[in-house]
């Protein structure tokens, strides 16, 4: 009974404190994270939970000086989970920040519950079109890029380069329309052929053997995970590597090559940064992601080791008061932190502002594999449908 | 041209078949004994997988990783028999699927703790990297007529043992009467599990074939299995003959179905619409082709004997 007494006491008098302080800065700053732990497609999730709690770490577990608590959940690659374990972010653990998740219609299902709690989202992956354009929102910031650019990237550069004759390879899913279309947008020569594959395909040999006969000038494809380690070694191995230039988006990246090893070597991607990047902090995040987690990271942690930089500026710009949305928005939008790629900026939409690069799959000195910038594609590139959004106009 | 790349895809046909073939195998030939239905089949072919990346990279040899792997899987596979499957041969189908699901579900997550989540890569070995020229211009990786080459071997085999050894014999005789081959002195128990140890070694054998062409990573058996169910279901449920006729029939159908089904199409319609309903139907007809079976065959084409 009496312990009873002194648990009330204290909590009255906590909440007496709390009373005083209303004014003063958060004494603890919540962040959801959501990301993709389980299932094939989970590397990816590892990959930006541990670049986001490297960052927070490295601040000694603080976020803008003040203590930070991250909430790690799951959402197993399905919008469902997703959407309830969020719900459970806002309602229950009443988060401050929603950051989440890799996948792009994860997003757009988590996108409703998130934004219309006016709770700010950020997202360290995916950034689609419909929420750079119409369906853009005040409380929604990506630090990665706008889908469409890194396929955008291999086409641009297979124009450059004056390729005459391309076939494009991927999945018959929205995401691999989309990626035809950001190819297409940018390449103006002759399309041999669209070949669709089934989602989740293991054996390509059917297809790599139409390839062989059509003798384009370039592959692009977009394969990711699983399928993109198949493509690369079977392309390797029905002897095409020579014969015809690897073009692809998310096919060939840190999270694939400990796999696909030597037979991706020379393969091109698209990036907003990779490993090699040559500045400061860049190579700093890399010793110390390696050094932590013994694999390379790929963007993905680079732009979660962002997102946690982002919300580190911001929370500091407004001094830790997190109660005034519109200070907090104006402190976001600033991006004032030293973005791992250089040069970060927002657009009016919350999406990035940045430059691209085509990248090139290599095999370091120490025997590890990772993708290595090779030339600047797009400077400062904004996303194609920023216009359609009113945000602050 | 069009030649050389048919004669191509037929191969590429063949070889998926074969792939089929061996993990089938595995699974007719413990459903059809032991009528019992096993679902962790495919998770037995991707530990397989990983055991032949673990052991090449530990030995830097493909062939040593294979010897390794091979006894490895059986182990794993009496494991899991007297662990959990010994246990649910009386029960009812209902009661099979379910706990062998579950191990499906149990063996993804432990072999994502062990071997973390990010694809792994076997490498072909030097030997068999190279491509041979089949016709002017036309390569094959020598690698694949290796599977090729394995899946007959193994099906010469299992076809030989299974119809003239006395082990053979008495497979087929526990499949049909258990109790009686029980009552002539045999003991059923442990023939069933030297059946389930093989049908897991036949399972382990085909993942490590194929690690070197595909990724290997956590669930990479779950579609494999669909298709080799599609494959038993097609031959016969228990028929070995039935899983290798099936088997090499699916490879084909499928393959050449990815391939030139849009170009058939062609002919009848615009090329648009062709290409287009050439690729939503490419990957049905396998489908297509087991429901016909069904409906002329409903036991399959090669029933096994009761």
């Amino acid at each position: 009974m009496r312990g009873l007494k002194k648990v009330l006491l204290s909590a009255v008098a906590f909440a007496a404190l709390g009373g005083v302080a209303q004014a003063a800065p958060a004494e603890k700053v919540k962040i959801g994270l959501v990301t993709t732990l389980t299932g094939p497609s989970a590397v990816l999730g590892q990959q930006i939970r541990d670049g986001f709690l490297l960052s927070v770490q490295q601040n000694g577990g603080k976020i803008g000086g003040i203590e930070a608590e991250v909430i790690v959940v799951d959402d197993e690659q399905k919008p469902d989970v997703a959407v309830n374990r969020v719900r459970g972010l806002i309602e229950r653990d009443k988060v401050d920040f929603v950051v989440g998740p890799v996948f792009s219609n994860i997003a757009v299902a988590m996108f409703k519950p998130v934004v219309q709690s006016e709770t700010f989202f950020i997202s360290p992956n995916s950034g689609t079109s419909n929420f750079a354009g119409r369906d853009c929102s005040p409380y929604y910031f990506v630090t990665s890029y706008q889908n469409d650019q890194m396929h955008g990237v291999l086409g641009k550069h297979a124009q450059n380069e004056g390729l005459k004759r391309v076939v494009l390879m991927v999945p018959n899913y929205q995401a691999g329309k989309d990626s035809v279309a950001g190819f297409k947008r940018h390449y103006e020569g002759e399309i041999v052929d669209e070949i669709y594959t089934s989602l989740g395909q293991l054996d390509f040999s059917a297809e790599l053997a139409r390839i062989a006969a059509l003798q384009p000038d370039a592959l692009f494809t977009f394969m990711p995970g699983g399928m993109g380690v198949n493509l690369t070694k079977q392309f390797r191995q029905a002897g095409l590597a020579d014969k015809v230039k690897f073009l692809s988006a998310f096919t060939v990246d840190e999270t694939t090559l400990p796999a696909q090893r030597d037979d991706a070597v020379g393969f091109f991607g698209g990036a907003n940064w990779a490993p090699d990047f040559d500045n400061e902090q860049s190579k700093a995040f890399v010793a110390a992601y390696e050094a932590a987690f013994d694999n390379v990271p790929g963007t993905y942690a680079m732009q979660a080791f962002d997102a946690a930089q982002l919300l580190d500026s911001a929370v500091r710009g407004v001094g830790g008061d997190l109660s005034d949305k519109d200070a907090v928005r104006a402190a976001l939008m600033k991006a004032d932190f030293p973005s791992l790629r250089g040069e970060f900026t927002f657009n009016h939409n919350g999406y990035p502002i940045q430059d691209f690069y085509l990248v090139k799959a290599a095999k370091r000195e120490d025997g590890k594999y990772q993708t290595e910038i090779v030339e600047k594609i797009f400077d400062d590139y904004a996303d194609d449908y920023a216009g359609q959004c009113r945000l602050g106009s | 041209m069009s030649t050389t790349l048919l004669v191509v895809q037929t191969l590429n046909g063949l070889q998926f078949g074969i792939l089929l073939f061996l993990i089938a195998a595995g699974l007719t030939l413990v459903f059809g004994v032991m009528d019992f239905v096993n679902l962790a089949h495919g998770v037995q072919y991707m530990i397989g997988a990983y055991l032949a990346a673990t052991f090449t990279a530990l030995t830097g040899n493909f062939l040593w990783g294979l010897l390794l792997a091979l006894p490895t899987a059986l182990v794993v596979g009496i494991i899991l028999e007297v662990l959990v499957f010994r246990h649910l041969y009386e029960r009812d189908h209902l009661s099979q699927v379910l706990a062998t699901f579950g191990v499906i579900l149990f063996l993804n997550e432990a072999v994502k703790l062990i071997w973390g989540a990010a694809p792994l890569g076997v490498p072909v070995p030097e030997m068999l990297s190279g491509n041979v020229v089949l016709m002017d211009g036309v390569l094959y990786p020598v690698y694949r007529l290796v599977i090729i080459g394995a899946g007959l071997a193994v099906a010469l085999l299992l076809y030989f043992g299974v119809n003239h050894t006395r082990v053979g014999m008495l497979v087929r005789a526990g499949a049909s009467n258990p109790r009686m081959v029980s009552a002539l002195g045999v003991n059923i128990g442990r023939l069933f599990m030297i059946v389930f140890g093989f049908g897991a070694m036949l399972a382990g054998f085909a993942g490590i074939m194929v690690a070197p062409i595909l990724s290997v990573e956590p669930g990479m058996g779950d579609n494999l299995l669909i298709l080799a169910m599609v494959v038993i279901v097609i031959g016969g449920i228990g028929s070995i003959r039935g899983a290798f006729i099936a088997a090499l029939l699916i490879g084909l159908v499928d393959t050449l179905g990815r391939s030139f089904f849009g170009d058939l199409l062609r002919l009848f319609m615009p090329a648009a619409t062709a290409s287009q309903t050439g690729r939503a139907i490419a990957p049905m007809l396998i489908y297509i082709l087991m429901a016909a079976v069904l409906f002329f065959r409903p036991a399959g084409l090669f029933p096994a004997r009761r």
